[in-house]
């Protein structure tokens, strides 16, 4: 394996002083796509939200680098700058504030550069009219009176235009219908072959996992990680759910 | 239009210069009926003003100080200084206005904005108009635009007289009395019978002169099937002593006409601004208030609609930003005389660092008023846990068919909603700023573009240095 891109080191977890991840690593190499399973509750989507830094969460100890440097400490929107994403298991709505201009200030505060409106509304619409997102939606408050599927797609949007090193993509695929998991899956393809970006899944389906290639799965159970091992593991829990690893709990 | 659209780090201190007080004639602090007569003679005023303004100061000693509101003690009336005025009388033309008004203005962009969007602009630089010019077109149209003392003796003086604080008269409250007794300053604005001006007249209000108030009065009528977009800003820097602003607008919206009265407000944070706006509506007319107020100590501001005509309808959008040791009272009055009247009263609130922000709305239904429509919805956005807000509307519908709707929402910026923001690289300041003026968006829709960009200046700035 080459250097990571990710790498975490045995980190605990805490919300409001109750501990809920314990002693969690894992290596994620430039590139590589791997998947966060386990049953409802087990801890995933916190995990997704302490790597982006969400200040509801305490990691109590460990720590996590990214590119190399220790990250454990830094706020999200640092986090972010240095090439990391996630997306929102529940997009937040932000009355007012129009999709087209958020992308906008939030792709001249990852570069640091102005970008050029004509420019950038041109790449905008190229990647909306891929997820068959209705253009009258930059106009719109940001995810303000989108159907959950609207969401889901804006997310993968942000993604494909910020083009983050890492994105973790919190159950992007639950609640939506057969076409919008084709476009996200779509979406996630693209962002795979455009900029060679590294992917974190957290999912307890496999539908969006069908199309693509996956280096390492990790099972989580709860809130330790009780197993990993290469994309087949995926096809096996489709066959057999999480029994065998529930008992693997942490003792 | 002002090009600030590329501000990156606002700089409050345009508004915060302080002009030296050179050349000025300012009157004895205080209200007696000599200092009266004095203003009077200075003014000029026609007999029947000069005895209109001592029944006023008479009303004013009379009426009692309101009690229901914010506290005004820190008021001294005594203290106040009632009209202050450069020895150089006005102009209407940039090059014959004292340097340093000259560019006291030039730093809040009123010139440029005339150069490239107004149809007209007033100045007013403590009590009197420093500058009034309209564009000759506009003029052409018939449009009359000028400062109210010479129009009091012009070709208009039958129609002031008429129609002077008849809307709101000075037994209305004590301020309003006051501003009877010792007004000086603002605009006359009439548009003929079915004149559409299609560009906005401005009038911009500075107050410079320390411990000394305001009282202009503005007096639109736009006759029938005309309309009329009119602006008003105003600013003061910042002394340590208490500065009153007492306006008074008066707006006549005949039938069929369309008035739309846009105020951007941003006093500084030692005004008491007890202003008082109404409009009366003919038959089928419109009138819309934009009203932005973030400025001032201490506000009671209330602009009042009465639907007389049938069919006529107003909308109030307005928006009240509350910070640091700021009391403001605002909110809108309808009244609806007419049938199928229809008004809708749309208020957002912002309050932080203790700032309190009170809506306070009155909707009254006369009986007569058949089929009428009234809906207000008000918003409030706290953004800590030292500052309030408050809602108190008021209701009272004499008719048995009308259509009446309230709602009020209070909230909070969401942590969550600050963590998605900055998630994606935005920092945390910015990421509020961004909640606080998207929050304020519907409102900074509705100004000229120039002003939209000014009001979220003004945001941002109030945003700035607010994560604890």
């Amino acid at each position: 394996m080459s250097t990571p891109l990710l790498s975490v080191h045995h980190i605990d977890v805490a919300v409001e002083n109750k501990r809920i991840l314990h002693d969690i690593s894992l290596d994620i190499a430039p590139g590589e796509t791997h998947v966060l399973m386990g049953p409802n509750g087990a801890g995933k989507s916190t995990l997704g939200y302490a790597l982006m830094g969400s200040p509801r969460y305490t990691i109590s100890g460990g720590d996590i680098l990214f590119k190399n440097e220790d990250i454990t400490e830094e706020t999200p929107d640092k986090r972010a700058k240095r090439g990391m994403f996630l997306s929102f298991q529940e997009p937040l709505e932000v009355p007012g504030l129009s999709l087209e201009s958020f992308l906008r200030s939030a792709i001249s505060e990852r570069t640091g550069e102005k970008i050029r409106p004509w420019e950038f509304c041109k790449q905008m619409k190229k990647v909306m009219e891929l997820l068959e997102i209705s253009p009258e939606k930059a106009e719109r408050g940001l995810n303000v009176g989108f159907s959950g599927g609207e969401k889901k797609k804006a997310e993968i949007l942000q993604m494909l235009l910020f083009r983050p090193d890492l994105a973790i993509l919190d159950e992007t695929d639950s609640g939506l219908d057969v076409d919008a998991v084709r476009l996200v899956a779509e979406g996630i393809r693209t962002y795979q072959q455009e900029t060679g970006g590294a992917l974190l899944i957290i999912t307890h389906s496999t539908r969006i996992l069908e199309p693509l290639h996956i280096d390492r799965t990790h099972i989580m159970v709860d809130g330790a990680l009780v197993y990993q091992g290469d994309g087949s593991l995926v096809d096996r829990i489709n066959r057999e759910g999480y029994d065998e690893f529930i008992s693997m709990k942490r003792a | 239009m002002r090009e600030k659209s590329q501000v990156d780090s606002i700089d409050r201190s345009v508004y915060d210069i302080r002009d030296a007080e050179r050349d000025n004639w300012r009157i004895t602090a205080g209200l007696t009926p000599d200092i009266i007569n004095q203003i009077s003679d200075e003014k000029n005023d026609p007999d029947w003003m000069r005895e209109f303004r001592l029944q006023c100061l008479e009303i004013y000693h009379r009426l009692r100080v309101p009690d229901w509101g914010p506290s005004i003690d820190g008021l001294d009336m005594d203290n106040i200084v009632t009209y202050v005025r450069r020895d150089k009388r006005m102009s209407n033309t940039w090059e014959d206005v004292p340097e340093d008004i000259k560019d006291t203005f030039e730093r809040l962009g009123i010139p440029q904005a005339e150069r490239k969007s107004l149809a007209g602009v007033g100045a007013q630089y403590d009590s009197e108009l420093v500058y009034h010019n309209v564009k000759a077109e506009v003029a052409a149209q018939g449009v009359i635009y000028s400062d109210l003392e010479s129009a009091l003796r012009g070709e208009y003086a039958d129609m002031i007289r008429a129609h002077f604080m008849k809307l709101v008269p000075p037994t209305d409250h004590k301020f309003a009395a006051l501003h009877g007794a010792v007004w000086s300053g603002g605009s006359f604005v009439y548009v003929p019978k079915g004149v559409e001006v299609s560009i906005p007249l401005q009038s911009y209000f500075r107050l410079n002169a320390k411990g000394a108030g305001q009282f202009e009065h503005t007096l639109i009528i736009v006759d029938e099937g005309a309309s009329l977009h009119f602006i008003e800003g105003c600013s003061a820097p910042k002394y340590n002593v208490a500065n009153l602003h007492a306006g008074c607008v008066e707006l006549f919206v005949e039938k069929n006409a369309t008035l739309r009265y846009s105020t951007i407000e941003n006093w500084s944070k030692n005004m008491y601004n007890l202003n008082t706006k109404r409009a009366v509506i003919g038959e089928n007319a419109r009138m819309e208030w934009v009203s932005g107020s973030f400025g001032s100590h201490v506000s009671y501001l209330y602009p009042m609609t009465i639907l007389k005509g049938d069919r006529a309808q107003m909308e109030f959008t307005g928006i009240t930003f509350a910070g640091r040791e700021q009391n403001l009272d605002t909110g809108a009055k309808v009244v609806h005389l007419g049938s199928d009247t229809s008004s809708y009263i749309g208020t957002k609130s912002i309050s932080k660092d203790g700032g309190v922000s009170t809506f306070r709305s009155s909707v009254v239904v006369d009986q007569k008023a058949r089929r009428a429509k009234a809906a207000v919805s008000c918003q409030s956005l706290m953004l800590d846990d030292i500052s309030r807000s408050d809602t108190i509307p008021a209701m009272d519908i004499r008719a048995g068919d009308a259509d009446i709707g309230h709602e009020a929402q209070i909230g909070r910026i969401s942590d969550e909603a600050v963590f998605y923001l900055m998630s994606r690289g935005i920092s945390e300041e910015d990421a509020r700023a961004m909640i606080v003026s998207g929050f304020a968006d519907n409102v900074s829709k509705e100004l000229p573009l120039e002003y939209a960009v000014e009001m979220n200046n003004l945001i941002r700035l109030e945003m700035k240095g607010s994560i604890g």
